[in-house]
């Protein structure tokens, strides 16, 4: 394979993802992509040209040796390629799946710039699926240190700087509010997604590799930070609770029965399965129409989570263009194919009721582009006299999320910024020594590999700050070692 | 899994449970709940603390059967097991010296009461309660309250027990005979919450109200439990459970509370029809909506 001519790697065309029809799955939960079979995997791994200065690299968060993974894929050697992913990414299965290549590392893939980019995500989803099914365990058990770590949150934050830790010798417990661990990855994005099963597997991977996790604690409540390092005796704390705060409009009608935060919609419908509801417990308002306002990847998969459930139209409302919505390419396509209807640059004003205090429908307003604001994103502006209605008995706002107070307000001393974000240094360490935070509740809502990238990047420091004292700011700890 | 040690039923359909966890019980104060999830495929539902032993490792439950999953939860006997109790949630109760507090507790509200009584007491109040139930057999907790109030006054819909008539009118009285009464905190069905702050408005009494809005996560994720209060939108599981209840939207939360009544009938006809429990529960059910008219959820 390695014998190809840079010539004959360019003439291969970017293998498409075999997917279900559009028809068939707007009707079911099932994933929307079916995976490269090995051929397809190994054809199109032959497509990278194995660049010297692979820029790829540079455009991953967590710079996976992208071209190493891939000529062992290209070279039939699956477990070489696992071994290299795996040594940067403790999640592949996750991000080949959700990441958003088009933005980060198939970006800068040479081959973009002419054509179509090697599908780095789809190989990376393919090598971290066949290792889930043929390698039991990828790593060598590390001698114990004795330092002991809490990690608060078991989104993808929290679990990679568990592994990360654990890999390194130190007793991890992670606290998870929820009662299942994942966070975001199993009470938002939606099993079409990104199989509950997938997220549950890579969970127990790291629990075999000892990482102890603690449903139901929610950190602030049950225990504070300083009750960790105190009483419970943990050397040093990271803090990934995300930015679960869901953000509504503030526009009239917003607690109308038929409103839902996406974070509502979505935790209903994922984590408790009331798109089973029968076999499960919790319900969810049914609705032949659905609008959704948001431009994002929750707005996407709140309403393709709605026509799933019977929607038509789903509606998705959003206040710029098609090509500002910040949502995944892919998803954005898919909705489509799914009849997904999108009315762009249109805003919500009001959500109407009927006497009966149901959600009747939403007026809104359309809007047009302005000139750019601090983002460079051009403002949309409203255009007066422009008002309109669409009917609807279920309205779902996906318009952001804010920093959750539930732990920051319970922690005296760490420090947060205007939005309530907790200030890190470069070493991920907060205000207060020995406790590290990362993800979402750092970044504000952000992506599943950067929320990783912290994690890596937080772990390293805490191993650190634990064998030497010091982290790398030269900030001493206080905590005695065992 | 957290384990019930002990359970017995306190009236026809409302049971208190012991139930081992540990941790929440460490960090318990007055106010506080849980959200449990009874098995795996359940709902998340909200529950006051009523009482907790540290030392013990564990926490009282008082639990009315209104539907599917509070069934559920009550047909567990000691030794059976809960799937997932996380706590303590929410915002523990201010408890100053007002000098004179009453506590009004309607139905299984007096559950959510009862953990207040001891800390106003500490505080240095002086301590009554008002409770409610459509007969005597609904009325609860009486000799338990009993133990930290200096007076406790049960009232009856049907005038079987006690006072013959509403907690709020019971509470109008106590108002203008002792007037001295500096703070209410109160419980129970919305209606009652809501006739209850009329009465105090006019005496500017300040008055706190347990509410008790559809939750799913407790935690502020999700926005479910949103309540108007002041004219602004709050989210009860972190901002609450209690606020000031002469600024509460009742009318909205009482309406947000019908949100998924269609669901919850076909959970309960599903929960009786299809199961053998369900049927003896159905029986038991029958018997009971004989004995009394009229459902009265919390
Ligand atoms: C619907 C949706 C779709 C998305 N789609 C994509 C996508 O396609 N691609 C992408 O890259 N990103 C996507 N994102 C963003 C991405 O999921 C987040 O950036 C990422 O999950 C953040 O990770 P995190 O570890 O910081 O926190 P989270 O994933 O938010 O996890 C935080 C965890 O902490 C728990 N927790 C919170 N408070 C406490 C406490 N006090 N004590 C204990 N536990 C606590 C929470 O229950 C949660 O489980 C999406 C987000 C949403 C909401
Ligand atoms: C902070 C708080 C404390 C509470 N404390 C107690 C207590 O100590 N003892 C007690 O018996 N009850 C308490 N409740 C009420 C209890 O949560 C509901 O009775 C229970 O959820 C009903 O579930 P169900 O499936 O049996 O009934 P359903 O058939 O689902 O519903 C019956 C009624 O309960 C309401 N309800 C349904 N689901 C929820 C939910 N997830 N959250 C809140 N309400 C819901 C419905 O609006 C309806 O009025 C409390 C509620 C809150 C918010
Ligand atoms: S982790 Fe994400 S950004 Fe990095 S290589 Fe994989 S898909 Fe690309
Ligand atoms: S930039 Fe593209 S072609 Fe070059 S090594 Fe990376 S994936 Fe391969
Ligand atoms: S129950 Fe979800 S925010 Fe309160």
């Amino acid at each position: 394979m390695a014998a190809l001519k840079p010539s004959e790697r360019m003439k291969i065309p970017r293998q498409p993802m075999p997917e279900q029809e559009p028809a068939q799955r707007a009707a079911n939960f099932q994933e929307v992509n079916c995976g490269y079979s090995a051929e397809a995997a190994s054809t199109e791994a032959c497509r990278c040209l194995q660049c010297k200065d692979a820029k790829c690299v540079g455009g991953c968060p967590v710079n996976i040796d992208i071209p190493g993974f891939v000529d062992a894929l290209a070279d039939g050697d699956l477990s070489r390629a696992a071994d290299i992913l795996f040594a940067d990414n403790v999640l592949p299965g996750i991000t080949g799946r959700v990441c958003p290549q088009e933005t980060q590392c198939e970006a800068v893939c040479v081959r973009a710039k002419k054509g179509t980019p090697v599908g780095i995500g789809y190989m990376e989803r393919f090598v971290a699926d066949w290792a889930r099914q043929h390698r039991k365990d990828l790593f060598e058990p590390p001698t114990p240190t004795g330092f002991r770590v809490a990690v608060v949150g078991s989104g993808p934050g929290g679990l990679t700087c568990a592994g990360e830790l654990a890999k390194r010798g130190h007793a991890v417990t992670v606290f998870e509010a929820l009662h299942i661990p994942g966070g975001v990855l199993v009470y938002g994005i939606p099993e079409f997604r990104l199989p509950k099963a997938i997220v549950h597997a890579e969970v127990e991977t790291l629990r075999r590799r000892g990482v102890e996790i603690v449903t139901d604690v929610v950190i602030g409540q049950t225990y504070t930070i300083h009750e960790l390092m105190k009483g419970e005796g943990y050397h040093a704390v990271f803090v990934a609770n995300g930015a679960g705060l869901p953000v509504f409009q503030g526009i009239p009608g917003e607690n109308l029965k038929g409103v839902y935060s996406a974070n509502e919609f979505l935790t209903r419908v994922n984590l408790m399965g009331a798109y089973r509801f029968g076999e499960t417990d919790t319900p969810v308002i049914k609705a032949s129409q659905i609008v959704v306002v948001g431009g994002g990847n929750t707005a996407m998969d709140s309403v393709r989570t709605a026509r799933r459930l019977g929607a038509s139209p789903a509606t998705l409302v959003y206040r710029r263009s098609r090509e500002e919505m910040p949502a995944r390419v892919e998803e954005v396509k898919h909705a489509e194919e799914e009849g997904v209807v999108f009315r762009m640059l249109c805003n919500p004003l009001e959500v109407l009721g009927d006497d009966k205090g149901w959600v009747s429908g939403v007026r809104c307003i359309r809007m047009e582009l302005g000139d750019p604001d601090a983002s460079g994103r051009r403002r949309p502006v409203p255009i007066p006299g422009s008002e309109f209605e669409i009917p609807c008995q279920v309205f779902i706002e996906a318009i952001g999320t804010k920093a959750n107070p539930l732990l920051t307000q319970t922690t005296p001393g760490l420090q947060t910024n205007k939005w309530g974000n907790i200030v890190v240094d470069d070493n991920n360490m907060t205000s207060i020594p020995g406790v590290f935070a990362g993800g979402d509740i750092v970044r504000g809502g952000a992506t599943v590999i950067l929320a990783m990238g912290d994690g890596k990047h937080a772990a390293a420091a805490i191993h650190q700050y634990l064998t030497t004292g010091c982290s790398g700011n030269g900030r001493a700890k206080l905590n005695a070692v065992p | 899994m957290f384990t019930v040690q002990e359970a017995q039923w306190l009236t026809p359909k409302v049971r208190r449970l012991l139930v081992r966890a540990p941790r929440v019980a460490r960090s318990h104060r007055p106010g506080h709940f849980v959200i449990v999830r009874v098995h795996e495929g359940g709902e998340r539902i909200p529950l006051t603390i009523a009482n907790s032993d540290n030392e013990a490792g564990t926490i009282t439950l008082i639990i009315q059967v209104v539907g599917a999953t509070t069934e559920k939860l009550c047909a567990l006997d000691a030794g059976e097991s809960i799937a997932n109790v996380v706590g303590p949630l929410g915002r523990p109760t201010e408890i100053e010296n007002f000098g004179h507090a009453v506590l009004v507790g309607g139905g299984v509200g007096t559950a959510v009461i009862y953990p207040q009584a001891g800390a106003l007491r500490a505080a240095g109040n002086r301590v009554t309660a008002i409770i409610g139930g459509r007969s005597r057999e609904y009325v609860i907790l009486e000799a338990e309250l009993g133990a930290h109030c200096d007076e406790v006054f049960p009232c009856t819909d049907d005038g079987s027990y006690g006072y013959h008539g509403f907690v709020t009118a019971r509470l109008k009285e106590l108002i203008e005979e002792r007037r001295d009464v500096g703070a209410v905190l109160t419980a129970g069905p919305v209606p009652m919450m809501r006739a209850l702050a009329g009465v105090t408005r006019p005496f500017g009494i300040k008055t706190i109200a347990s509410l008790n809005p559809v939750m799913v996560d407790g935690t502020g994720m999700c926005g479910g439990c949103r309540v108007t209060v002041d004219g602004k939108m709050k989210f009860a599981c972190v901002d609450g459970p209690e606020f000031d209840a002469h600024t509460v939207d009742f009318a909205e939360l009482t309406d947000r509370l019908s949100t998924y009544r269609d669901q919850e009938a076909l959970a309960w006809n599903r929960l009786h029809e299809f199961t053998e429990a369900g049927a003896a529960a159905r029986c038991k059910m029958r018997e009971l909506e004989e004995a009394a008219t009229g459902g009265r959820p919390l």
